[in-house]
Formats: C-alpha cells, sequence, structure tokens
C-alpha cells in the first residue's frame, strides 16, 4: 500500500520483465543448473582439461593482442578523424561501423580469402614464410577486422570534446609535442581508450563466425573455446560443451563489470 | 622583421605540422585498408570476376533462394518482436527512477557481452532433447531445435538489446513533459504514446531498428548451434556462406556474401542519414 497506483505503467514493465525472464534469466539459469549437475571435481576436471586450457589461451591471448593493437590505431583514427580534414574523410569516417554492419561469416569468408596463400595479401607475406589464414595470425586479423569500431567509437567524443587550448597553452609554455601529448592529451582519453580495448576484447573473445572460417580450428594451435563448445555440442556431449560456456559466461560477466567501472572513471573524469 | 617572426615561426610549426598529419592519416587509412578496404573490396571482385552471368546462376540455386527466404522470415519475425520490447523496456527505464538503474541496463547490455555460442547453447540446453522442456517438447511433437523456432529464439536473444539501447538516450533527452501536458489535455496512453512519444523518438527508434535488422539477417554463431544447418531447411543465408565455403563453391559463397555486404552498406548509409537527422535536430534546438 506504500506504493502509489501504476496502472499505465504496469504494461511496458510487465512485458519487459516477462520477455526479459524467459529470453535471459531461464536459459541463463538453464546453463548454471546444467552445469551444476557435473560434480565438482569433474567439472574442474573439464574446465582444465589441455585442450580446453590451450583453447582460452589460443582465446584470450590472441583477442587481448588485437584489442591491444586496435586500442593504438583506433585512438590513431579517431584522433585523424577529429583533428584534420582529407579527402573521403566521411566514406571513411561511416565505413569503421562496418564490422557491426557486416554479417561475421561473410567478414570471415573474404579474410580467409585476403590472407590465403595467393590472396592479394597474403600471396605477399608468402615468400617470407608467413601464413596467415588458417593459422592463428588468421585468427588475430578475425579479431582485429570485428573489434575495430569499439576503440575508435569510444575516443572520438572524448577528442571531439576536449579544448584544444590546453595543448596550445602546453606548447606555448615550452612543452615540446611529445610531451604535450603524453602529458596533457593523453591521460584524458586513457579512460575511453581503456573502455574501447575492453569492449573489443570481450566482443574478440566470444566471437565465432569469422574466426571459425579463418582458422584450421586445430587443437592446441588455432582452436579457440567457442569453437571448441560447438564442437562439444556437435558430438553431444552436453556437458562438457556447458562447463566451458560457464567458464567463458564468467568471463563476460567479469569483463562487462570491468567495463562498466572503466566506463565510470571516465565520467569522473569527464566532471 | 620583428612583426614577421611569430608568423615565421608559425609557418614551420604548421608545416612541421602538415608532414605528421600526413604521415597520421596515412598510418591511419594504411591499417583501415588492411584490416577493413581490402576485404570489403574481396567480397565484391570475388563474386563478379567471372562476370555478372555466374554470379545471377549462383542467386537463382534453390539451395540459395530458400537461405534467403528462410532468413527474411526470421527477420520479419525477431524485428517487430524485439522492437516492442525493446520500446517497453526503454520506456520503463528512462521513465522511472529506481534504484539498481545500472543494473538493470548492464542485465539488458548481457547478450551483447555474451559469446554468440554460449547463447546457442543456451537454447539448447532448454529447448533440446536433453534441455529442461525437451521431455515435454518430444511428448507434444514441438520441434525447436534444430527448427526455425529455435532459429528465431536465438535471434531474438542476439538482437534483443539493439531498440532499447538506441531508444533509452532520446527518450531521456525528450523529457516527460511533453507527455504530461497531453495527460493533462486528456489524452489516454495510447494517444500520449502514438502523439507525443513516438514522434520524438522516431529516429532513435527507426536507428534501433536497423540495427536489430542488421543483426537479426546476419546473425551466425548463435543460429548455427540451433539450426543444424540443413540446406534448404534450416540454413540461413549467413550459414549458406559458410558452407558452400567449406564445400569449396567458393563463387557461390561469395555471390550470397555480396547480398550480405549490400545488407550492410544500406544499414550503414541509413546509419549516417539518421545521425544527420538527430545532429540537425540538435542543432535547431
Amino acid at each position: 500500500m506504500r506504493f502509489p497506483k501504476l496502472p499505465p505503467i504496469s504494461i511496458p514493465w510487465r512485458i519487459k520483465i516477462a520477455y526479459l525472464t524467459v529470453m535471459l534469466f531461464v536459459p541463463a539459469i538453464a546453463l548454471f543448473a546444467k552445469a551444476a549437475t557435473a560434480s565438482p571435481e569433474r567439472f574442474w576436471r573439464i574446465a582444465t582439461s589441455p585442450i580446453a586450457l590451450s583453447a582460452y589461451e589460443v582465446t584470450f591471448v590472441t583477442a587481448l593482442g588485437s584489442a591491444a593493437i586496435n586500442g593504438l590505431f583506433g585512438t590513431l583514427i579517431a584522433w585523424v578523424l577529429v583533428r584534420y580534414d582529407f579527402p573521403f574523410k566521411r566514406f571513411i569516417e561511416a565505413s569503421v561501423d562496418l564490422p557491426f554492419a557486416l554479417p561475421t561469416s561473410v567478414a570471415g569468408l573474404t579474410i580467409a580469402t585476403v590472407y590465403s596463400t595467393n590472396g592479394w595479401i597474403g600471396s605477399l607475406l608468402a615468400p617470407f614464410g608467413i601464413r596467415i589464414s588458417f593459422t592463428r595470425l588468421g585468427v588475430g586479423i578475425a579479431m582485429l577486422f570485428i573489434s575495430l569500431p569499439f576503440v575508435v567509437r569510444t575516443v572520438q567524443p572524448v577528442l571531439k570534446e576536449m579544448e584544444k587550448d590546453v595543448e596550445e597553452a602546453a606548447w606555448s609554455l615550452g612543452a615540446s609535442q611529445m610531451e604535450t601529448f603524453w602529458r596533457v592529451t593523453l591521460p584524458p582519453l586513457l579512460p575511453a581508450i581503456l573502455t574501447g580495448i575492453a569492449l573489443g576484447f570481450s566482443r574478440a573473445v566470444g566471437e565465432y563466425g569469422s574466426t571459425v572460417i579463418v582458422a584450421s580450428n586445430t587443437p592446441f594451435r588455432d582452436l579457440i573455446a567457442p569453437v571448441l563448445i560447438f564442437q562439444r555440442l556437435e558430438q553431444y556431449d552436453y556437458a562438457g560443451a556447458t562447463v566451458i560456456g560457464v567458464v567463458m559466461l564468467a568471463i563476460s560477466l567479469l569483463l562487462l563489470l570491468v567495463i562498466n567501472l572503466l566506463q565510470a572513471w571516465g565520467r569522473r573524469y569527464a566532471n | 622583421m620583428q612583426t614577421n617572426l611569430p608568423s615565421v615561426a608559425t609557418e614551420a610549426k604548421s608545416r612541421s605540422m602538415n608532414w605528421a598529419a600526413i604521415a597520421l592519416i596515412g598510418t591511419a587509412i594504411a591499417y583501415l585498408a588492411l584490416v577493413l578496404f581490402i576485404p570489403a573490396i574481396n567480397v565484391f571482385f570475388q563474386a563478379f570476376r567471372l562476370g555478372v552471368a555466374p554470379f545471377f546462376k549462383n542467386l537463382t540455386a534453390s539451395d540459395f533462394t530458400s537461405a534467403v527466404q528462410l532468413t527474411l522470415i526470421i527477420a520479419l519475425i525477431v524485428v517487430p518482436i524485439n522492437t516492442v520490447f525493446g520500446l517497453c523496456a526503454a520506456w520503463a527505464i528512462a521513465r522511472h527512477q529506481f534504484r539498481g538503474k545500472a543494473l538493470v541496463i548492464s542485465i539488458l547490455d548481457l547478450p551483447f557481452a555474451i559469446s554468440p555460442v554460449v547463447a546457442g547453447l543456451m537454447v539448447v540446453l532448454l529447448y533440446g532433447n536433453q534441455g529442461w522442456f525437451g521431455s515435454f517438447l518430444q511428448a507434444t511433437d514441438i520441434k525447436i531445435i534444430f527448427a526455425l523456432p529455435g532459429m528465431i529464439i536465438a535471434t531474438a536473444f542476439v538482437t534483443l538489446p539493439f531498440v532499447a539501447r538506441e531508444v533509452i538516450p532520446v527518450l531521456e533527452e525528450a523529457g516527460a513533459d511533453q507527455e504530461e501536458a497531453a495527460r493533462t489535455l486528456g489524452a489516454n496512453d495510447w494517444q500520449v504514446f502514438w502523439r507525443v512519444t513516438l514522434p520524438n523518438i522516431r529516429w532513435g527508434l527507426l536507428y534501433g531498428v536497423i540495427l536489430t535488422n542488421a543483426r537479426a539477417m546476419g546473425e551466425f554463431g548463435a543460429v548455427s548451434v540451433v539450426s543444424g544447418n540443413i540446406a534448404r531447411k534450416t540454413q540461413t543465408l549467413p550459414l549458406f556462406v559458410e558452407d558452400a565455403y567449406k564445400q569449396y563453391a567458393t563463387q557461390s559463397a561469395f555471390s550470397a556474401a555480396v547480398l550480405l555486404a549490400l545488407l550492410a552498406v544500406v544499414t550503414l548509409v541509413l546509419k549516417e542519414i539518421l545521425e544527420r537527422k538527430t545532429s540537425i535536430k540538435q542543432v535547431e534546438e
């Protein structure tokens, strides 16, 4: 009786809660419940089997590398788009979002072709003994592609709002361009860059469509965790798929928490 | 002489800036070319390498046309459902102050954080033969996994946040004043929604719908887990691309890829237009 009467409000609320329950909560509970049917020892054995450990390593190290590279180049792209004018800028600006719009299987298909030993780029590297498609490097390129927009899109708005005056003040006080960049420009951008890296990393860790096509999916070499889950399911090994799925889900949730903390940090910087 | 000095200095500085600028722009474009542009151009090049005739021949194969059909059906069902849900969720979140609002928004974002394969796995664990509802579904002879309903559920899961995400900020920006004014003037909830709220949020909503549609038509991971990937039955266009490539039918894989790439281009163009519309509106205000 303490609550005010909310008759018109309750319909959207009910739809929202009902839909989230059916689509999100019940499936998540089903996943954890299935994982809980395995004894802790069995859970641990599956979760830390050599093939699973190698799949985590390939997934996380490659995704981290890709996210870090995009941290660097994404910041550069955002910088160039905000600070300079050049031909086709609008086109390039819009095309940064292509990885959000292009279906991942198409991305995988074309990256596998371009970076194969007889593809446009792969054929240039083949004489040096560098193979990209169907190796871990290919997985890395696919992850670069799908996580590219995140850093650009998180850094761009912060850079736009930043006052150029502060940099000019630093110059006029005798700071070199390098000093100005490291001491004045970069610090306020840091939360945005890290948020973008974390978002890109989270996306790359879960990616399946493009990576499964580019990789050879050989265990201990370029088999990533999402592909391992898929293979376990194909073999009707539901327990195996579920355990690795729970590990991946837990890590995704952890990343989501980190991203939220980074965003909170960024907001404090802005104020 | 003295008045000239500063301008010479700035000129020298701006010239060195120019070289730095050209180097930075060049590096950025080179990186984009390697990761983005060359692979994108390659899709079209490969599809039309042997001319237009084989391309159109591939588009008339029955596997292909049924994949297109299935993709359209799924999008036609998922997009409206998630639009209604997204509107309800956005309204419930933006128009109320309550504790744990940030948490609710994070929960709404979960489908973006979860790997599509894990999303598909969850659907299988619920509706598969071994799943929670498995025996019930078998008894009533309803097929969800390896059939259309499962693909719809998986697609709806991965596209769940888009509309709410785009609508929440515009709804918050528009404020509740106009809605309250309409209500005091005697409008009922429907009228308020159609005449006041919807016109205010229409571009944000449309943007969310476009993103939902692009993802719904392009989803691969979650759908491939639940579909079984049977040609002419449970194969969507993105699954067709992968399957054709694996069967060494590279040419027809790229023909289908062109269609999906065009979808992406249309999505990006619409996005540009909508973004310009909303930014113009902001300037007017």
